[in-house]
C-alpha cells in the first residue's frame, strides 16, 4: 500500500491523463479565464463594429490647424478630447485621457503587488495594496464621468449624447458613450469585487482559509479590464 | 509524479445522505443530476410550445380557407372577425417558433440536459466544478423562459421580426406590433440565456479539465463527452458576441442610438437616424449564428456516436477521426457566417472565399456520416429505441445536409434565399437531426436518470411516426422551396405561381399535425416510466462508460466510496477473446489478459490497480 507508483506515461502527457489539473490551475481560475476569453469576444464585437462605422464615415483631409466640428466627416480626436479639469480653454489634447490611462494601469501594478503580498500571506499588504487598486478604480470612474460630462455639455454647441453630437457624426458619440460605457460599467464591477475581497481580507476570512487565491482571480478580471482599455483607448483616442 | 495512497483508515464519504427538504432537492438543486432533469423537464415544456406554434401556422398554410373561429378560446383577438388568423400574428408565430426551438429547446434542453447529466457521471466525477454556478445558470435559464413565456400573451403580440430579428424592422416599434414591448422582452430574455449559457459552458468546460479521474486521460473520453466539450468552446465564443449585438440593438431601439439605422422613411415620414449599417447586425447575429447551428447539432452527434457504438457492440469507428472531425466543425463554423449574407450586397469575391469555406464543412460531415455508416456494418445492431432516433439521426444529417451544398452556393442561393428549400435543409439537417439526438439520449439514459425503463413498444411507434411524418413535411417542402415559395408568408395564394402547390402544401400540414401528435406518445411514455416504468438494471445496454457503474440511482455524488478509476477507452465492444461483448472502462488490462492486444499486454503490467488516491474535491 505506502508504496508509491509511477505513472506509466511519463512526462508531458501524465498531468493529462485524469486525476489531477493538469493546468495546474484551480477549477476557480480556470473559470475566471474562460470568461476573460468570453467577455474578450464581446469587447471585440463591439471594437469591430465601431471600426465598421468609423470607415463608413469619410475622414478629415485638410489640415489640423483648420479642423472644424463637422457632420460630414469623423472628427479627429486630439481636437475632441481636449479638456483638463481646471484648465479651462486650454487646449491639451489627449492629456486627460493620458493621466486616467496611468492611473488604470498604476492600479493594475498594485494588484499585482496585492498579489504578490497574497502569495506571502501577508495580510497587511494585501489590504494595504487593494485598498490602494480600489482607489485607483474609483478615480478612474470619477475621470470618465467627468470626462463623460464635458462631452455632454459639449464646446458650445449642442453637446453629444446618443442620437445628437456637436463634434461629428451621431454615431461617433453612441459608440463613445457606449464602449467606454460598457467599460466603465466592467470597471466599476471590478471595483465591487476589489471591494469584496478587500473586505474579506480584513475580516481574516481569506487568511482562514488558507490562501488568497481570490485575489489571484479578482486581479485577473482587473489586469483584462486594464488590458480591454488600452484597446479602446487605442480605437477612440489613436487613430 | 508519484501517487500515494492517503485512504488508509479513513474512508471519505461524499455519498452520505443528509437529509434535504424539498426545495433543496428539486428547486434550488446543486446536484448535476437534478439540473439536467429540470433543464429536461423545461425543454419538454418548450419543445410543446414551440411544436404548437409551428402546427397553428401550417393549419393556416395548409389550409388557407379553413375557419380558425375554434382556436378563439386560446388566441383570442390574433383570430381575426373573419376567422382567420391575424397576419402580424402569424410573423410571431413564426419567430417565437424558431427562437423557442433553437435556444430553448436545442441548446438548452439538449446541452443543459446531457451536458450537465453525462459529463460529471461519463468522466467519473463527484459533480461539476461549480454546483452553485450551475445552479445559477439554471435560474437564469428559467428566468429568461419566464420573460420570453410572458411575451406571449401581450397585447401587442411576442416578438414578430422572424427568430433572427434583423433591423431596421426589429429596431424600430412603429413597423409592426410584433416589433413593440414583445421584441423588447425577446430582447431581454435573450441576454439572460446567454447568461446562462456562459455560465453554464465554462462550468462544463472546467469540468472536463480538471475534474477527470484517474486514467481518464482525453484520448478515452467518450465521444459524448468530447462533443459537449467542444460544445461549450463554441458557445463561450459565440455567444458573447451575439450580447454585443442584441445590446447594441437594445440601444437603437430604446435609446436613440442609430448603429443600425440609417435614412428610414416609415409611414411617409423620414426618421433622423444616420449612419448605422442593418448589414452590421447581421454580421454580428450569424458570427453567433452559424456557430450556434453546431451548438445545437454537436451533442446530438456525440450522443449518437454513444449509442450507435453501444447498440451495434462495435468500438465507434474512427475514434480519433470522429474528435478531429468535431474539431474541424468547431473552428470552421467561426469562419462561414457569411454565407447567410449572400444577398446581402456583399462582393461577390467575399461570397466565393465563404463558399468556399463553407464547402470544406462538407469533409469533417462526410467524415462523421462515413464513420456512423461503418460503425453499423456488420454490427450485432440493437435496435432499441435510442438506436432507431440515432440511426434516424444519421438519416435526416445525410440528407439535409446534401441540400447544405446548394445552399453554401454563391451563386445557387441567389434563387435558394429565404425560400421553403432552406426551411426544409435546416430542419432536416440541424432542427430534427439534433431532436432526435435528444430524444435517443433521453431513451438511451432514461434508465440511470429515473432507474426505470422506457416502453420499447412506444419507442416503436414515436419513432416511426416521428421518422416518417418529418420526412412527409420536410421532403415536400424542397420543391415547394425550387419553386421559389418564401418563407415567412402569411399567405401565398394571392401568387398564381403557387397555385398548383395548394394540395402539396395541406399535406405537408397533415404530416406535421401526425408528427407533433406521436410526440405525445413519448410524453405518455416519459411520464408514465418515471413512476410505473419496469425498474431498471444496473446496466441496461451492456455499456462500458462509467456513468453505468453507478448504483441504479445514483445518490449525491453518484458513486459510493470512492470514485472508479479508467484503465481504457471507452469502445471495448466485442474485443475478440473477451467473455463478454463490452469490457467496461473501469476493468484493468492486467485483468483481462485474453482480450488484450500486445501494447495493452505491454500497459498492463505497469499499470496501477489501486483505488483512486484522492477524491477529486
Amino acid at each position: 500500500m505506502s508504496n508509491t507508483t509511477v505513472l506509466v506515461d511519463g512526462g508531458k502527457m501524465s498531468a493529462w491523463a485524469g486525476g489531477t489539473e493538469p493546468m495546474k490551475a484551480s477549477y476557480g481560475k480556470l473559470m475566471m479565464w474562460f470568461f476573460l476569453l468570453s467577455d474578450a469576444f464581446t469587447f471585440s464585437a463591439l471594437l469591430i463594429a465601431y471600426g465598421m462605422t468609423r470607415f463608413s464615415y469619410p475622414a478629415y483631409e485638410g489640415a489640423i490647424e483648420d479642423f472644424v466640428f463637422s457632420q460630414a466627416y469623423w472628427p479627429v480626436p486630439e481636437k475632441v478630447f481636449e479638456a483638463v479639469p481646471f484648465l479651462h480653454g486650454v487646449s491639451l489634447p489627449l492629456v486627460f485621457v493620458g493621466i486616467m490611462t496611468f492611473i488604470l494601469i498604476l492600479s493594475s501594478v498594485t494588484m499585482v503587488l496585492a498579489v504578490e503580498a497574497g502569495h506571502r500571506m501577508d495580510k497587511t499588504a494585501v489590504e494595504k495594496w487593494m485598498l490602494w487598486t480600489i482607489l485607483g478604480g474609483l478615480t478612474f470612474l470619477g475621470c470618465q464621468a467627468w470626462e463623460w460630462s464635458h462631452f455632454i455639455h459639449g464646446n458650445g454647441g449642442v453637446g453629444a449624447n446618443l442620437s445628437i453630437n456637436e463634434y461629428g457624426p451621431p454615431n461617433f458619440a453612441a459608440l463613445f458613450f457606449f464602449i467606454t460605457g460598457f467599460h466603465g460599467f466592467h470597471v466599476f464591477s471590478g471595483v465591487v469585487l476589489n471591494f469584496i475581497i478587500f473586505y474579506q481580507t480584513t475580516v481574516g476570512k481569506l487568511e482562514k482559509r488558507g490562501h488568497y487565491e481570490m485575489v489571484e482571480k479578482v486581479g485577473l478580471y482587473w489586469h483584462f479590464v486594464d488590458l480591454v482599455w488600452v484597446f479602446v483607448f487605442t480605437f477612440f483616442y489613436l487613430v | 509524479m508519484s501517487v500515494a495512497d492517503i485512504h488508509i483508515g479513513e474512508e471519505v464519504h461524499h455519498d452520505e445522505h443528509h437529509e434535504q427538504s424539498f426545495i433543496q432537492k428539486y428547486i434550488f438543486s446543486t446536484d448535476h443530476k437534478m439540473i439536467a432533469k429540470q433543464y429536461l423537464i423545461s425543454g419538454i415544456f418548450w419543445a410543446l410550445i414551440g411544436g404548437g406554434l409551428s402546427i397553428i401556422f401550417r393549419l393556416q398554410l395548409g389550409f388557407p380557407d379553413m375557419s380558425l373561429e375554434w382556436l378563439r378560446p386560446i388566441l383570442g383577438k390574433w383570430i381575426t372577425s373573419a376567422g382567420k388568423l391575424d397576419s402580424e400574428f402569424y410573423l410571431a408565430l413564426v419567430t417565437m417558433h424558431g427562437t423557442i426551438m433553437v435556444f430553448f429547446v436545442l441548446t438548452a434542453g439538449l446541452s443543459g440536459t446531457f451536458s450537465n447529466f453525462l459529463i460529471p457521471l461519463q468522466i467519473g466525477a463527484r459533480d461539476m466544478a461549480s454546483g452553485f454556478m450551475n445552479m445559477l445558470s439554471y435560474w437564469l435559464f428559467f428566468i429568461s423562459s419566464t420573460i420570453m413565456f410572458v411575451s406571449l400573451f401581450l397585447e401587442t403580440g411576442p416578438a414578430g421580426g422572424g427568430w433572427t430579428v434583423y433591423p431596421p424592422l426589429s429596431a424600430l416599434p412603429q413597423a409592426i406590433s410584433g416589433s413593440g414591448l414583445g421584441m423588447t422582452l425577446w430582447l431581454v430574455a435573450m441576454v439572460f440565456f446567454i447568461a446562462s449559457t456562459l455560465l453554464g459552458g465554462i462550468n462544463y468546460i472546467t469540468t472536463v479539465i480538471n475534474l477527470r479521474t484517474e486514467g481518464m486521460s482525453f484520448s478515452r473520453l467518450p465521444l459524448t463527452v468530447w462533443a459537449f466539450f467542444i460544445t461549450a468552446v463554441i458557445g463561450l465564443l459565440s455567444f458573447p458576441v451575439l450580447v454585443a449585438a442584441a445590446l447594441l440593438l437594445v440601444f437603437d431601439r430604446s435609446f436613440g442610438t442609430s448603429f443600425y439605422l440609417s435614412e428610414i422613411y416609415i409611414g411617409g415620414e423620414a426618421l433622423p437616424n444616420m449612419g448605422g449599417s442593418p448589414i452590421l447586425y447581421q454580421h454580428l447575429f450569424w458570427f453567433l449564428g452559424h456557430p450556434e447551428v453546431y451548438i445545437v447539432l454537436l451533442p446530438a452527434l456525440g450522443i449518437t456516436s454513444e449509442i450507435i457504438a453501444t447498440n451495434s457492440r462495435k468500438p465507434i469507428f474512427g475514434y480519433t477521426a470522429m474528435i478531429m472531425s468535431m474539431l474541424a466543425i468547431a473552428f470552421l463554423s467561426f469562419i462561414v457566417w457569411a454565407h447567410h449574407m449572400f444577398v446581402t450586397g456583399m462582393n461577390p469575391f467575399l461570397g466565393s472565399i465563404f463558399m468556399f469555406l463553407t464547402l470544406i464543412i462538407a469533409v469533417p460531415s462526410a467524415v462523421k456520416a462515413f464513420n456512423y455508416i461503418t460503425t453499423l456494418w456488420k454490427g450485432n445492431i440493437h435496435f432499441t429505441p435510442a438506436m432507431l432516433f440515432s440511426i434516424g439521426l444519421v438519416s435526416f444529417f445525410i440528407s439535409g445536409g446534401l441540400t447544405g451544398i446548394f445552399l453554401g452556393n454563391s451563386a445557387l442561393d441567389i434563387n435558394l434565399h429565404d425560400t421553403y428549400f432552406v426551411v426544409a435543409h435546416f430542419h432536416l439537417v440541424m432542427g430534427s437531426a439534433s431532436f432526435f439526438g435528444m430524444l435517443a439520449g433521453v431513451y438511451h439514459w432514461f434508465p440511470k436518470m429515473f432507474g426505470r425503463m422506457m416502453d420499447e413498444k412506444l419507442g416503436y411507434i414515436h419513432f416511426w411516426f416521428s421518422f416518417v411524418g418529418i420526412y412527409l413535411v420536410f421532403f415536400p417542402l424542397h420543391y415547394v422551396g425550387i419553386a421559389g415559395f418564401p418563407r415567412r408568408y402569411y399567405s401565398w395564394t394571392n401568387f398564381d405561381a403557387f397555385n398548383s402547390f395548394t394540395d402539396l402544401n395541406a399535406f405537408v400540414s397533415i404530416a406535421a399535425i401526425l408528427t407533433f401528435s406521436a410526440q405525445f406518445v413519448f410524453l405518455f411514455n416519459f411520464f408514465y416510466s418515471i413512476f410505473k416504468g419496469r425498474k431498471a438494471p444496473q446496466n441496461p445496454w451492456g455499456s462500458t462508460t462509467l456513468e453505468w457503474t453507478t448504483p441504479r440511482i445514483p445518490g449525491h455524488g453518484n458513486w459510493e466510496g470512492d470514485i472508479p478509476k479508467v484503465y481504457r477507452w471507452a469502445y471495448d465492444y466485442s474485443k475478440p477473446g473477451a467473455k463478454d461483448d463490452f469490457i467496461p472502462q473501469t476493468v484493468p488490462y492486467s485483468h483481462t489478459p485474453e482480450s488484450n492486444l500486445p501494447f495493452e499486454n505491454e500497459l498492463a503490467k505497469t499499470e496501477d490497480v489501486s483505488p483512486v488516491a484522492q477524491d477529486a474535491k
